[in-house]
């Protein structure tokens, strides 16, 4: 019965506040509301990366083409031993331009240049019934909802129809992997297969 | 005492419903649903309790006015009796339970466990939901989950009913016969997207929708349009969420702390200016399901009267909905009156009875 609902002759406070009121008093008090927070303080730079999404989107694309072309090199020095440097690489530069969680299976393309594993429920699919009218978040107030700003993303690129698939649930075994380098392998095998079909059987 | 209700089986009312084609599920919620009429659902306020009496008590005021009800999980992330409990207690007394699943804390392994375990209850609708953030509920230190997202909890459903698989691929030797449902929330931005992310929950495994609290008929309206020229209401039934406000405190203050709700300022209004507050809430939501049951595409209202439980039957009643229909209620049969009888007897009367006289008695 201890809803966040009022009392029959009005507002009564939530049980959420109680706990919190009743919490042990300190001097030190946290500024921000969540953990995941308390990382990330400022949205400018992911935000800049919504706005640019079709730049995003076609300098990704070159992008993807000269990973796949340098596949030979990979393979030659072993992805295994190229892994570190590039996730590296890969970690800095995502984290810097859409606040990269590292999950290891990057859906940008699909998501209007937004990181969906930013939001605080890592929703892949679209937005939770509880963002507010202002556009923002409901667990991180001062934060525009990942989804509204993936759905303005979207709507800028050439395949943002991309945001209506389905994804499947995350798989959490893939996390601080490098995503780049696994696109690339993956598209140099299906390249393989449909070059000489039946060969890889 | 009476005849056989029109969704019971014959052979006996502890029996699931027979399959009909083109249904997953044996549940009266898609029955009622798929011969056309305006289906009525509700919410049982889960106690903070271990007695099932509470349940049953607060169930019972529903009787014969609602289609189904739906056993939340947890919602506003406040913990109560789990919706697997009281779907166990529903599913007994021959009630039919929409069992939500909140992802908000459960892993993909608990959830499947769930659904099997539902669905061999007896439950026969399931409603996938994202859930609440930890921080809106009483335990704001808790590991939020969200393994699953509502998308993928529903095609994981899906995948288990009509390909008879874990989402391992594992088999499974009986699949659950679900109906599946899924929440959309109109009132939330980004509006444009709204029935497009309808059109995905659609294509992830959804076959019923129940809406947010519907306060704003012409944002519903145009959410409605959008979704009818998409093709949507022909593949999935619409169910819109409404509820009674208690006075424009409760309004103001939900508007503020409830995720996801939205109130105009007329509605907020409206119920200044009354005389009796309460009464002008009940008055607005019976308005407001006449306004919204006129919307093509509309199949059902679900009723959320949250601690005004008691105004559900009225609100029904009073808005006509149901136009003479009665829902299916739980009434006492002869083999019911038999055991009772029987219990009755071996409970209370005094009787020592050893085997040799029970022998020779049956002779």
């Amino acid at each position: 019965m201890s809803e966040t609902t009022p009392a029959k002759n009005g507002p009564a406070v939530t049980q959420a506040t109680l706990v919190k009121k009743a919490a042990p008093k300190s001097d030190y008090k946290p500024a921000d509301v969540s953990p995941q927070r308390r990382v990330q303080r400022t949205f400018a730079v992911r935000l800049w990366s919504v706005r640019h999404s079709r730049l995003l989107e076609w300098f990704y694309s070159r992008f993807a083409d000269v990973f796949l072309l340098l596949h030979p090199l990979w393979k030659g020095i072993g992805y295994g031993r190229v892994e570190a440097p590039v996730k590296f690489v890969e970690k800095r530069v995502k984290g810097f331009m859409f606040d990269c969680r590292m999950c290891g299976q990057c859906v940008l393309s699909s998501t209007g240049m937004s990181c969906p594993m930013n939001c605080p429920k890592q929703l892949r699919n679209g937005p939770c019934g509880g963002v507010r009218a202002n556009g923002n978040c409901e667990v991180e107030p001062d934060m525009p909802c990942v989804w509204v700003k993936a759905w303005e993303g979207s709507r800028n690129m050439v395949h943002g129809d991309k945001i209506l698939t389905v994804q499947k649930p995350v798989d959490q075994s893939l996390r601080e992997t490098s995503a780049w380098l696994r696109v690339t392998a993956q598209a140099a095998a299906t390249r393989e297969t449909t070059k000489n079909p039946g060969a890889s059987a | 005492m009476t005849g056989r209700q029109r969704d019971e089986n014959p052979a006996g009312i502890h029996l699931p419903l027979d399959p009909l084609p083109g249904h997953t599920s044996r549940g009266r919620l898609e029955r009622v649903l798929r011969r056309g009429e305006f289906a009525v659902t509700t919410e049982l306020n889960p106690p903070d309790s271990a007695d099932p009496e509470d349940v049953y008590n607060r169930a019972r005021i529903f009787d014969g006015w609602v289609d189904a009800i739906n056993a939340v999980d947890a919602s506003g992330a406040n913990c109560h009796m789990s919706s697997v409990g009281i779907c166990a207690l529903l599913t007994r007394m021959g009630y039919a339970p929409i069992m939500q699943i909140a992802c908000r804390d459960k892993n993909r392994i608990a959830i499947q466990g769930d659904v099997l375990g539902g669905a061999a209850m007896g439950v026969a609708n399931m409603l996938c939901l994202t859930g609440d953030g930890v921080q809106a509920g009483d335990q704001p230190g808790a590991k939020p989950v969200f393994d699953l997202d509502s998308m993928s909890l529903l095609e994981t459903i899906r995948i288990m009913r009509d390909n008879g698989k874990f989402l391992s691929g594992r088999k499974l030797t009986t699949p659950p016969q679900v109906f599946l449902g899924a929440a959309v929330n109109p009132f939330a931005p980004p509006y444009d997207f709204r029935p497009i992310h309808l059109g995905k929950k659609i294509a992830a495994g959804a076959q019923f929708v129940q809406t947010q609290y519907c306060f704003d008929v012409p944002m519903f309206k145009t959410f409605m349009q959008k979704a009818r020229d998409l093709g949507h209401t022909e593949k999935v039934f619409v169910l819109c969420g409404v509820g009674p406000l208690a006075s424009a405190k409760t309004a103001k203050w939900i508007r503020s702390n409830v995720p996801g709700v939205h109130i105009p300022d007329a509605v907020v209004k409206r119920l200044e200016g009354a005389q009796d507050q309460k009464k002008e809430g009940k008055q607005l939501c019976i308005d407001i399901i006449n306004e919204v049951k006129e919307i093509p595409g509309v199949s059902g209202v679900h009723v959320m009267a949250y601690r005004q439980e008691e105004y559900v039957a009225e609100i029904v009643d009073e808005s006509g909905v149901l136009k003479g229909r009665q829902p299916w209620k739980r009434e006492i049969r002869h083999d019911d009156q038999m055991v009772a009888d029987r219990l009755d007897r071996i409970l209370h009367d005094e009787i020592t009875e050893t085997q040799v006289d029970m022998v020779k008695t049956a002779h």
